[in-house]
């Protein structure tokens, strides 16, 4: 099956990524869920179809290539494969419990001092987030803002461009 | 559009709600699921669906791309400064325990700044971001 329309492609994704917020709360996560629902299924879907109004709603026809297929068909049954490794879903003895995990639910800092106070943060989430990971969410939101940046020098109107020939 | 009204009516009764979601989920945060991020982005959903239905110029009355830009930058400057001020007052960079006596107060206040640090960034850029985009014109 091929579809050619953008538009219904674009709904399409927003759909995916509605499916996938609602997985995320499956598995009790509701923080990625709101962020899925918003920036997945809100915002990208917005700017797909704004970027479909300024260039077209159908995909040129292509021919078909066997290599693409067989390279998409190799990587996903070597992921597929490779999740027959993983411990199983909530399994108190897997790796990401049994390393830092332990320490962040105990809600215990360590302080400059060397001695050990509670963060006092019910959602642990943002206790990990905000304050034992502070560095990486630091670095996250100058990702973020550097984007915004990128995007704005890349498609900003150019004073002379208003009223001028296109 | 045949009867724009009922979506200018619509979403005029719901952009409040949306707002005051984005302002809950950013200072429940701590107690609830949510955080800088995610309110960010309401927020900036929020702004988004004004300019889809009202239109880019009235949305850019509310929210100049001057002033979004200053406060995308901003909202970084806010958390790299926490950051500071932690290392002003004695402890590492970004050891919020270090902003005020009682360790477990200062952790409190210092990722409440940080979060909405987070939020005024993720929000200004997103908007930026849909700007960018709803500001250019097919062919150029």
């Amino acid at each position: 099956m091929r579809l050619r329309s953008l538009f219904a492609t674009a709904m399409l994704s927003g759909i995916y990524s509605f499916l996938g917020a609602s997985w995320m709360l499956l598995l009790d996560a509701p923080d990625v869920a709101f962020t899925e629902a918003a920036v997945g299924a809100g915002i990208s879907t917005v700017v797909l179809l704004v970027t479909l109004s300024l260039t077209t709603r159908e995909e040129k026809p292509t021919r078909f290539r066997v290599l693409p297929l067989l390279v998409v068909l190799a990587t996903g049954t070597a992921l597929i494969y490779a999740t027959f490794g993983m411990p199983a879903h909530g399994d108190p003895n897997a790796p990401a419990h049994q390393w830092v995990a332990p320490e962040y639910l105990a809600d215990l800092v360590p302080t400059a001092s060397g001695e050990v106070i509670p963060v006092g943060i019910d959602n642990v989430v943002t206790a990990v987030l905000a304050s034992y990971r502070g560095y990486d969410t630091l670095g996250e939101t100058a990702v973020i803002f550097t984007a915004g940046i990128a995007v704005m020098l890349l498609l900003r109107r150019r004073p002379k461009d208003e009223g001028g020939t296109p | 559009m045949k009867h724009p009204s009922i979506l200018r009516v619509v979403s005029k009764l719901l952009i409040p709600y949306i707002l005051l979601f984005a302002f809950y989920v950013q200072f429940h945060g701590d107690y609830g699921p949510g955080g800088g991020f995610q309110a960010g982005v309401i927020f900036a959903a929020a702004l988004i669906l004004y300019a889809l239905v009202f239109g880019l110029e009235p949305a850019l009355r509310v929210a100049p791309l001057a002033v979004i830009e200053k406060l995308a930058a901003l909202g970084l400057l806010i958390y790299a400064g926490v950051g500071i001020v932690a290392m002003l007052k004695g402890g590492n960079f970004l050891d919020y325990s270090a902003l005020e006596q009682h360790e477990t107060q200062g952790q409190h206040h210092g990722i409440m700044i940080v979060e909405a640090g987070v939020g005024i960034t993720v929000a200004s850029v997103l908007i930026a971001i849909f700007y960018s985009f709803a500001g250019r014109r097919r062919g150029r």
